[in-house]
């Protein structure tokens, strides 16, 4: 267990060195020069001269990039090229604390709706309640947000005017709710689906039977025995869900206009202010490969029977 | 209890010479919801491949006298702002939905995806310790961003250079067309797609290997490629089946959403993404929400039918998976 662990954490930086390097490449590749970003539409000669000198873009690209991974350590991201003046560390900062608030909002609404939903199809399995459960997770799977924002949209702002249609006042407003819905509702689907399989599976085995044999009571049952043992994979997808709380669901900010990592990686794709993407890439990137490793290690804690190490898969 | 008498036929069928894909694709024929999704989704690639045969107008035919229709007999589905007929653009929407989902597929998931998943796991050793690796890397980023990166860096600059060559040599098709747009967005969507596919034929690989048949072949001196392509690769192709199916939704989708951003198909080549983008304001919302809805159900339909047919195909080819 330790080595598998020791293992899969050092590949996690031989990881982010390569995946960084690509970004850089890729960005130093791509057009627009972010020298004329920062001065604008006049400038001198001798003044854009000095600034690509003082700035390094000059010097080969390994160089640039051996001093980017040199001041990264030290936990300097640089400054945008766009916001002049401000530096990739602090405008990420107030920006991740917005796209979490949003997703951990929309989260909340996947787990407890897709839960409750899940083990109430699964208690009921054959009934219709269990079916129309099922269909509606098929359907709200497939539920891509550029359909789910223009009839939550047309419904909730526009024919009944209850709720903004874009903004961002924080956790505790009204602007957030349509956003947090549309992001969750395929989550609910996710989740429910999720929960009402492994409850099915654990309903099945043998020591449910014991459990009831031995004279339980069925809450009790439902609690300790199905509820907890049904839960190893939704944690699994939580997992997956936790490290998607920093990194921004593009689309939705984009489309109500809410200043998350989301909108702000999409401004900075267009205006080439690569020390954003290069840190928003670190970051996603960072976060994805260790939940996955976090998960990796939760997962024996929840299920004794799993075992690591063995086949190495790292990711 | 159906299942449990057509489970005990098997054998007999078998006895008179039916492939296992044969009863697979039986099975899957006595599916009525995976037929149907079957039926949808060819309805929708046919009338993205004949569009120009089947659409009732171009998808760039411009009628300022009826902007904005509702629904009618003559558009269908309406006109948009600049009175385009909107069955026409969402049927050559789909052509571009064909385009880069059947290229992007067959390059990243089915030629490199399966071709490295029996590499790695049939040699094993520093082949499969490489392409771990590097599919580790590609699949490290976060969602769609390493095909927003490369499509927004890597497109402009082939742009750049093809119009160099259009000049130099006469040739005027190639960008107008959309060939560039089209090429670089189903390379960048093959890099997105290829390690899911890999990974899963190599577990698939590593079980199968083991078997005597693979022991048989070998013993009779099979080369590594014949055991590779007549032994090993027609018994993991059920899954890749399988995952193609919810591969071809993903693909389509992050089309879609590369598009709306403005960095995949460029306009007037119509694309399902640029036409929710073109409709997926608030005051057409208001005014003319089926503009809106039109491109944006297609999408969902497309991926609707494609996950469920997904399911149906996983139970008809894995039957014991269940």
């Amino acid at each position: 267990m330790a080595t598998y662990i020791v293992r899969r954490l050092i590949w996690v930086p031989v990881l982010l060195v390569i995946v960084s390097f690509i970004t850089f490449a890729l960005g130093r590749f791509g057009p627009g020069d972010p020298v004329q970003i920062l001065l604008g539409q006049n400038f001198r000669q001798d003044a854009y001269d000095r600034i690509r000198a003082q700035q390094g873009l000059d010097d080969p690209i390994a160089v640039q990039y051996a001093r980017y991974i040199g001041n990264a350590l030290r936990g300097d991201f640089g400054e945008s090229y766009q916001y002049r003046g401000r530096s990739v560390t602090d405008l990420l900062k107030s920006k991740i604390w917005i796209s979490a608030q949003l997703n951990f909002a929309a989260l909340l609404i996947s787990v407890s709706l897709g839960v409750a939903a899940g083990l109430f199809a699964a208690l009921r399995q054959g009934t219709w309640w269990d079916s129309a459960m099922v269909a509606f997770t098929l359907v709200g799977q497939s539920m891509h947000v550029f359909l789910t924002i223009p009839i939550a949209l047309l419904i909730f702002s526009l024919k009944l005017g209850l709720l903004p249609t874009h903004g961002w006042d924080g956790f505790f407003s009204t602007s957030i709710i349509l956003p947090a819905i549309v992001l969750g509702i395929p989550g609910v689907a996710i989740v429910t689906r999720l929960t009402r399989a492994s409850t099915l599976d654990v309903i099945g085995q043998d020591y449910i039977r014991t459990a009831r044999a031995k004279g339980l009571p069925e809450r009790l049952v439902r609690m300790r025995h199905i509820l907890r043992n049904s839960m190893i994979p939704v944690v699994t997808t939580l997992g997956f869900s936790l490290a998607g709380l920093a990194s921004g669901s593009f689309i939705v900010e984009l489309y109500f206009g809410i200043p998350g990592v989301g909108l702000l990686t999409i401004e900075s794709l267009f205006s080439r202010d690569y020390p954003i993407i290069m840190a928003v890439t670190l970051l996603g990137t960072t976060l994805f490969v260790l939940a996955n490793l976090i998960v990796d290690v939760i997962y024996p804690v929840l299920d004794p029977r799993i075992r690591l190490g063995g086949d190495y898969v790292a990711g | 209890m159906r299942d449990e008498v057509q489970r005990l036929q098997l054998p007999e069928s078998r006895t008179r010479g039916h492939s296992y894909f044969y009863l697979s694709v039986r099975r899957l024929s006595r599916k009525k919801l995976a037929m149907t999704c079957l039926i949808v989704i060819a309805i929708m690639y046919g009338s993205g491949v004949f569009a120009p045969l089947v659409a009732p107008h171009g998808y760039n035919d411009q009628d300022l006298s009826s902007v904005k229709e509702r629904p009618s007999l003559t558009h269908p589905l309406g006109t948009d702002r600049l009175g385009r007929d909107m069955l026409s653009r969402v049927m050559y929407s789909l052509r571009t939905t064909v385009i880069i989902t059947v290229t992007s597929l067959v390059t990243g998931a089915l030629i490199i995806g399966v071709t490295l998943g029996l590499v790695a796991g049939y040699f094993g050793k520093w082949a499969d310790g490489v392409i771990m690796r590097v599919g580790e890397v590609t699949s490290a980023f976060p969602d769609i961003f390493l095909v927003l990166i490369i499509v927004a860096t890597v497109k402009p600059r082939i742009l750049q250079w093809v119009r160099g060559m259009e000049d130099a040599t006469g040739i005027d098709w190639i960008i107008r067309l959309g060939i560039v747009d089209y090429t670089v967005i189903s390379l960048a969507l093959a890099v997105f797609s290829w390690f899911g596919m890999a990974r899963l034929v190599r577990g698939q690989v590593l079980q199968a290997r083991e078997n005597q048949y693979v022991e048989a072949a070998r013993a009779l001196g099979s080369s590594s490629k014949r055991i590779l392509g007549r032994h090993l690769l027609p018994n993991v192709i059920s899954p890749v089946i399988v995952s193609v199916s919810a591969g071809l939704g993903a693909v389509a989708g992050a089309e879609v959403v590369l598009s709306w951003l403005g960095i995949g198909i460029q306009p007037p080549t119509p694309s399902l993404g640029v036409m929710i983008f073109e409709n997926g304001n608030i005051s057409v919302l208001r005014s003319d929400p089926h503009l809106t809805l039109v491109p944006s159900s297609v999408l969902v339909l497309l991926l609707f039918t494609f996950s469920l047919l997904g399911d149906g195909l996983n139970d008809a080819f894995n039957p014991r998976a269940r």
